[in-house]
């Protein structure tokens, strides 16, 4: 004990104390917590898990039960979540999308909060509160087994469907209003199903009636191959076509030989010195 | 008389030659001699030597810098001859970080090679090269009166000897000839046409046709269009359809004749929720339960569009920004469309599937000379 307190003063024994503090008040926490959402335990009501998740984390802007909450200017606080299905829970908290850091032009993917027993209970919760889209099976998003002919009409459908705001190369793009359509290339395969049969946002829907499972199917063999193929043309600049490249070759190329130019007409150092 | 007879300059201006006769120079002997010159001139700045000119070490190393990049760059390429068949350029080659490894080595190789002799050139002819100061004078642009004088009288002689102006009946049939020459140039202007006739016009679109899925034909029922729901479209006469008997009916079009129609038949069918529709009154019915049909061509310069926005209905060309309100009849409201997305009346068959009621009514696409 004598050498703690000759060592009280020490330049670091404040964080020391406040370390141990937090360290101290962590553990007491995790001992105390109350026991929420552990799936793992045998027995466990998916939907009765989910509808506490759910009244503690979503009932503020969808309703107590899903209903949507209405404003007095009678637009949505928060949509019902009647009908949406697990497939929509699954993307938008499984994206991270929801729960919402603050209403916007468009709901934003970023860190998602819940595990993925979480989100399953939430889904389940939410399924049954009306029937809606399930969550695609892994044989619908399964795409290791692709053949060409099916990455080939798998293309056909993204180009026709998908590209206008997309992009070619599936990057993302603008939309008006500050909105824009995002990159498909770090997206799971499940999720993209998902968007596809849900219309996230002011995405619209591909319902399976007019798409059919195999046919999404298709578009995301092809997604995968465009995330896989091999760059002959060097760096794609982002694949977002002339503007990009041009910008390149007028302020990198053209740039980088107009300094070459000037720096070798500067190179005339002189000597200050007569022959000898 | 010909401009490369400058004189070449040394160092001080005592020993320039004051260029001589009649020449070209205008005035540059009298500002040499510095006759009548309010400020006298002060002549060409003694030469200061480089580095390389004055200590023989930095020579040397000039030279050993030189002589290294051509050395690199002939290793280069070598490296090149040596990476074309190492590595194989074929979708299953290999690859580094994505890139193919063949055009990334091959391109690597060469570039920097070039680019390793243009440099150690540049470095040459900067630290090693021979290095004095030139000055080149201004000389005016007319010829010499003499030459002038020698062309105009070979020109007099020529027409003189030709008898271009004696004999009026050969100019006068050359002169109708060569005027002739330009009439092949304008039958053959024949040939961008024919006209196109009604064809900017009209569409394969009419009363009875299947509204279809792109690309995979499908023919579309109402109950399958969800509230939001995009479908680019096509009519189905662009699809082979099989019949209830098993047989083929082939698709109406083919080859060029598909492209034609194709591009100016496509159409986008959305549906939203029926109360935010408000059809003009000749266009009540238009629709099926809130599904709407436009054509998929933007009237500004004809881009396909479908950035269909499900909430605010809006549909956005991407090429221009033009945006039209499809619950409001195809009104344009913003950017340089000058006409509303026309919009195809539709229904539904016996079937149940969708179909158009008539053909477009207006001309789809972009406004052309003729429609005004």
């Amino acid at each position: 004990m004598r050498n703690l307190s000759t060592r009280r003063r020490h330049p670091l024994a404040g964080l020391v104390v406040v370390l141990f503090g937090l360290v101290l008040a962590g553990s007491l926490y995790s001992a105390f917590r109350p026991a929420v959402a552990d799936s793992s335990s045998p027995g466990t009501d998916l939907v009765s898990a989910g509808r506490k998740l759910f009244v503690v984390g979503c009932a503020t802007c969808h309703g107590l039960n899903g209903e949507g909450i209405i404003t007095k200017s009678d637009t949505n606080y928060g949509p019902p979540l009647i009908g949406v299905g697990a497939a929509s829970v699954d993307f938008q908290v499984g994206t991270g999308r929801m729960p919402l850091a603050r209403p916007g032009q468009q709901a934003l993917p970023k860190r998602v909060s819940y595990t993925p027993d979480e989100i399953s209970q939430l889904a389940a919760y939410v399924a049954s509160l009306g029937p809606g889209p399930a969550i695609p099976s892994s044989s619908e998003t399964d795409v290791s087994n692709a053949t060409v002919d099916q990455i080939v009409r798998g293309g056909e459908f993204f180009k026709t469907n998908c590209t206008a705001c997309h992009n070619f190369a599936a990057e993302g793009g603008a939309l008006p209003s500050g909105g824009y359509a995002p990159s498909l290339l770090n997206t799971t395969s499940r999720h993209i199903i998902e968007a596809m049969i849900l219309g996230p946002g002011q995405m619209p829907v591909f319902d399976d009636a007019v798409i059919t499972p195999n046919q999404k199917r298709d578009i995301l063999a092809y997604i995968t191959m465009l995330k896989t193929q091999t760059q002959y043309g060097g760096s794609n600049l982002g694949s977002r076509g002339p503007v990009t490249e041009g910008l390149w070759g007028w302020l990198g190329g053209m740039g980088a030989l107009v300094t070459a130019a000037v720096w070798i007409g500067n190179q005339g150092v002189r000597a200050g010195k007569k022959r000898r | 008389m010909s401009s490369e007879s400058r004189p070449r300059i040394p160092r001080t201006p005592d020993s320039v030659e004051a260029p001589t006769g009649t020449d070209s120079h205008g005035d540059d002997s009298l500002l040499l001699a510095g006759h009548n010159d309010p400020i006298p001139d002060p002549g060409l700045p003694e030469h200061e030597y480089r580095p390389t000119d004055v200590d023989p070490a930095m020579e040397r190393r000039a030279e050993r810098q030189v002589a290294g990049m051509f050395i690199l760059a002939s290793l280069l390429i070598v490296a090149f001859c040596v990476a074309y068949f190492a590595f194989s350029p074929s979708p299953t080659g290999q690859t580094f970080h994505g890139f193919a490894l063949s055009n990334l080595t091959l391109g690597l190789t060469l570039g920097l090679a070039m680019l390793l002799i243009g440099v150690g050139v540049i470095q040459w002819a900067k630290k090693l090269m021979t290095d004095h100061e030139i000055v080149e004078y201004r000389h005016s642009a007319a010829s010499t009166a003499e030459d002038r004088d020698e062309a105009l009288v070979a020109f007099h002689q020529g027409a003189e000897e030709s008898g271009f102006g004696r004999r009026a009946l050969v100019r006068n049939s050359l002169i109708g000839s060569l005027a002739l020459l330009g009439l092949p140039a304008v039958v053959m202007l024949r040939d961008l046409g024919p006209l196109p006739g009604n064809a900017l016009s009209t569409t394969v679109w009419k009363k009875g046709i299947r509204v279809v899925n792109d690309v995979s034909g499908a023919p579309i029922k109402p109950q399958d269009v969800e509230i939001g729901q995009l479908i680019n479209a096509e009519p189905a006469l662009f699809f082979d359809e099989k019949n209830a008997d098993g047989t083929v009916t082939p698709a109406a079009f083919a080859g060029t004749d598909l492209q034609v129609e194709k591009v100016k038949a496509a159409v986008i069918v959305v549906r939203m929720q029926p109360e935010d529709i408000t059809p003009l009154p000749s266009r009540a019915g238009w629709g099926v339960q809130g599904i709407l049909c436009y054509s998929k061509i933007c009237t500004h310069v004809g881009c396909p569009i479908s950035l269909w926005e499900q909430q605010t209905h809006h549909l956005l060309c991407p090429c221009h920004q033009s945006t039209f309100d499809l619950a409001d009849n195809g009104k344009v409201l913003f950017g340089p469309a000058a006409r509303p997305l026309p919009q195809l009346h539709i229904g539904t068959d016996k079937d149940g599937y969708l179909i158009a009621m008539s053909g477009f009514e207006e001309p789809v696409g972009p406004s052309f000379w003729e429609r005004g």
